[in-house]
């Protein structure tokens, strides 16, 4: 219980009037910027750090934790509202939310996002403040195989999940895959795929790809399908809070969203997306109501926004225990520590236990000032989708475009998104789903550099994969969850035979 | 394109708080944008961070904008740069050792002979290490263990063709074993590398040697040696020459103005670099982050990098990445 002593100091700490302001600054500029596309967490950071150089460490680093929490918080918004995922994480949010926003239910799902975030947020910083030099030494231990079973599982889930019928998604992943390939492969340094492009280099960017299918894609399958009707804005159903039922069909997903998230986020290579991945299909199994995927199912919004939010208070348990960067925020906010001359790693808490358990205190305060600052803008974004449609839907591009150059200034970046856009148009037009192109793109790379690790650490022998409890048990959870359909099909059907 | 560009990043400044200046001329007066031709977070872009904030605390600039094209080794930004900044006063870039590499193995439309370089900055030693639990105790036992069975002997250090891969190279051929067969795993920065040298997944991990002072000062991780030809003050592992291993391979950084810049021009710019990394500011900043100075002035640092350039070819072609 020494650490519940600390976390107090900690609390002392963090709610010095001076470091809350810093707290308040801090979700004010991250929640702006996660709305915002284009300009993310680490860009704010990183253009933060010469200006409080000047501070003290404290109140930075804390300023910085509340950028980091703001910024997963108004990643959501976008995705629902505007179909327009604003980072990786949220592309998973954006196939619910945005179906239950535009069936005039937008404001219980940013509503289920934000508390989801707050209770996720809640419990992962409590993770990461009882159980992360534990959780480090067993997430170390995961080696490329343990990886690489990781994402079969994600793969045969997640193209199992989506699409009418199986085919259709395997389809969809397949391109996503091919998406995956090119540009410089990571372990041999040479080049694949890129044609020359210089841009292409290191590969197709996620965003690029999930705003050009999801927002472009949809504008223009709304433009050809309203073209000579009329249209009217959205209206919004019911309440713009949860109902009973809503809470009912939330918390469960939370809480499901919670567990996935926070040990993936906590693994080196682990990464937001996969637990957001793995939580909706999580969520569509276990639904009372499958059938209500891919029309606005709440628990769709739920589960993954929690997984997302867990999976950031995750990352820092191998920032702060190992100094290990495992997204581009937590490398700035690596630099914001050397530049006061703290070296964040195993000696961290021994050393400067004041501001590590500062820090973690002040998560906690930034999370509620976030659910504080986030519940009253619900209403307000809700009342975005009361603009008639082509106002709305040129906002998008607009916003889309901008986005993408404010990432990555090229016109080359300009016209990829463009031609996702139409292909996003083409793949709804003829009935593919689009979420497992997103889904190939970010787990091909992963799975392709994991499954080479392991084998050029073992030299070219394949059974590496099994020798390991781990990665032998992920595989075999991926071949069962594989076979299992059909399995099960026909053995109906001899059953039925028998009949 | 170049003024839509910077007209856009300026308004997102302004969206983030940030600070925003007008144009002018004289050397106090600089107003230059810094290319880090990386994400935030990385090398370049720390560095080019770290002089913004110098050259404007002391004055040598009156505005310092950064920023970032990230892609492909840095060589993505380089063509961006030499083709937007061609006789601009007030346009830089920052690069390293690994842009050299980049250029190789990319087959790069540019490389450095494209640009006007102003400053070497700072120089990095690189770090060999084993895990605790390693049987190797110095890097004689490393070297050994080399020479018995190189395709054993594991590695895991930063991307394919970066100075990590190349100091591996280095080691293996001074052990008597054929570069090409170094069984290097690469990771996608310092971070994973040391989840895989903590896990005990490989035999040795190089590194910046920063990225893992933390780990090696809590004895988890047992550095070998260094890559840097003097011994460090601070620094407990002795350089791999102090060991009988002729080997040296600095992790440097240096500063780059745009293509036919005019003498008035670069003169002025050399000045303000200079200038900056002579204050003290820079001193303390360069001890708060761990960074060595490896300050030279252009001259010098044109002909360095037209040595290094050759050397770092010559190690890429024997591991296979390079013709």
């Amino acid at each position: 219980m020494e650490s519940l002593a600390f976390l107090m100091q900690g609390f002392g700490t963090a709610l010095d009037p001076m470091n809350l302001a810093f707290a308040a600054i801090g979700v004010l500029l991250g929640t702006a910027v996660g709305v915002l596309p284009g300009i993310g967490p680490a860009l704010t950071v990183a253009l933060l750090l010469p200006i409080t150089f000047k501070l003290d460490p404290g109140g930075s680093l804390i300023m910085f934790a509340g950028i980091y929490y703001g910024g997963m918080y108004g990643g959501s918004t976008t995705a629902i509202l505007l179909n327009t995922p604003g980072e990786s994480a949220s592309v998973v949010t954006a196939l619910e939310g945005n179906q239950m926003a535009r069936r005039g239910r937008g404001g219980p799902a940013l509503a289920t996002a934000a508390i989801g975030s707050f209770v996720a947020t809640l419990i992962a910083t409590a993770g990461l403040a009882f159980f992360a030099p534990m959780l480090v030494k067993v997430a170390i231990q995961f080696g490329p195989w343990d990886y690489f079973g990781l994402m079969l599982i994600a793969f045969v889930t997640v193209s199992a999940t989506f699409g009418s019928s199986p085919l259709r998604g395997l389809t969809s992943l397949g391109l996503g895959l091919w998406l995956g390939l090119v540009g410089i492969d990571q372990l041999t340094g040479q080049t694949r795929l890129a044609f020359g492009v210089p841009n292409l280099l290191d590969g197709i960017e996620v965003t690029t790809l999930a705003v050009g299918l999801f927002a472009l894609g949809e504008a223009l399958h709304v433009a050809s399908r309203h073209l000579f009707s009329d249209e009217k804005p959205i209206a919004i159903k019911g309440s713009v809070w949860m109902s009973r039922e809503d809470w009912k069909r939330s918390w469960k997903p939370w809480l499901r969203g919670t567990a996935i998230g926070f040990p993936i986020g906590a693994l080196p290579a682990g990464g937001a997306e996969i637990p957001t991945f793995l939580s909706y299909t999580t969520e569509r199994k276990l639904a009372a109501k499958p059938e209500e995927f891919g029309q606005g199912a709440i628990e769709g919004v739920a589960g993954p926004e929690s997984a997302n939010n867990a999976s950031a208070a995750g990352t820092l348990v191998p920032l702060l225990t190992l100094g290990l960067p495992t997204s581009a925020t937590a490398a700035v906010m690596l630099a914001g520590f050397q530049q006061y001359n703290l070296q964040p790693g195993p000696l961290l808490f021994v050393q400067h236990p004041d501001l590590v358990w500062g820090l973690v205190a002040s998560l906690f305060i930034a999370n509620v000032m976030l659910l504080i600052l986030n519940l009253p803008l619900v209403g307000l974004w809700v009342r975005l989708l009361k603009i008639p449609l082509p106002w709305l839907y040129a906002g998008i591009l607009v916003f889309a475009c901008m986005g993408t150059i404010a990432a990555n200034p090229s016109v080359v970046e300009l016209m990829m998104l463009v031609a996702f856009g139409v292909l996003g148009f083409l793949m709804r037009r003829y009935d593919y789903p689009i979420a497992p192109v997103v889904v190939g793109l970010i787990l091909g790379p992963m799975a392709d550099s994991a499954l080479r690790r392991s084998l050029q650490m073992s030299l070219g022998d394949p059974m590496i994969l099994l020798q390991h409890p781990g990665s032998a048990i992920m595989i075999a959870i991926a071949a069962i969850a594989l076979v299992a359909p059909f399995a099960f099909k026909g053995l109906a059907r001899f059953r039925q035979d028998e009949d | 394109m170049t003024f839509f560009r910077s007209r856009l990043a300026a308004a997102w400044l302004v969206a983030a708080g940030a600070t925003l200046a007008a144009p002018a001329t004289m050397a106090q007066d600089l107003e230059l944008s810094i290319i880090a031709p990386a994400g935030a977070g990385g090398g370049w872009d720390s560095a080019a961070r770290a002089l913004q904030e110098v050259m404007m605390s002391t004055g040598n600039a009156r505005s310092v904008q950064v920023i970032n094209v990230p892609g492909a080794g840095g060589t993505v930004g380089l063509a961006q740069f030499v083709q937007g900044a061609a006789s601009s006063p007030n346009q830089m870039l920052v690069g390293g050792i690994t842009m050299v590499g980049a250029i190789i193995t990319n087959k790069a439309p540019y490389d450095l002979t494209a640009v006007t370089p102003i400053a070497r900055l700072t120089g990095d030693p690189l770090v060999i290490v084993v895990p605790a639990s390693s049987p190797y105790q110095t890097m004689a036992d490393l070297m050994e263990g080399i020479k018995s069975d190189v395709e054993r002997t594991i590695w895991a250090g930063g991307s394919a063709g970066g100075a990590d891969h190349m100091l591996s190279a280095l080691v293996t051929q001074a052990a008597g074993q054929d570069p090409a067969k170094v069984n290097y795993v690469a990771y996608s920065g310092g971070g994973e590398a040391l989840a895989a040298m903590l896990g005990g997944q490989v035999t040795a991990g190089i590194s910046g040697y920063g990225e893992w002072q933390g780990q090696i000062e809590s004895g988890d991780l047992r550095a070998l040696a260094i890559s840097y030809p003097e011994p460090i003050e601070g620094i407990e592992a002795q350089p791999l020459k102090a060991q009988g291993i002729d080997i040296e391979l600095v992790n440097w950084r240096g500063i780059f103005a745009g293509p036919d810049l005019a003498e008035a021009d670069k003169a002025a710019l050399e000045q303000a670099i200079a200038q900056t990394v002579q204050s003290p500011e820079w001193k303390e900043l360069l001890a708060a982050r761990g960074w060595s100075d490896y300050y030279a002035p252009s001259d010098e640092f044109t002909a360095f990098i037209a040595s290094e350039s050759e050397r770092v070819k010559s190690i890429l072609t024997s591991i296979g990445l390079a013709e």
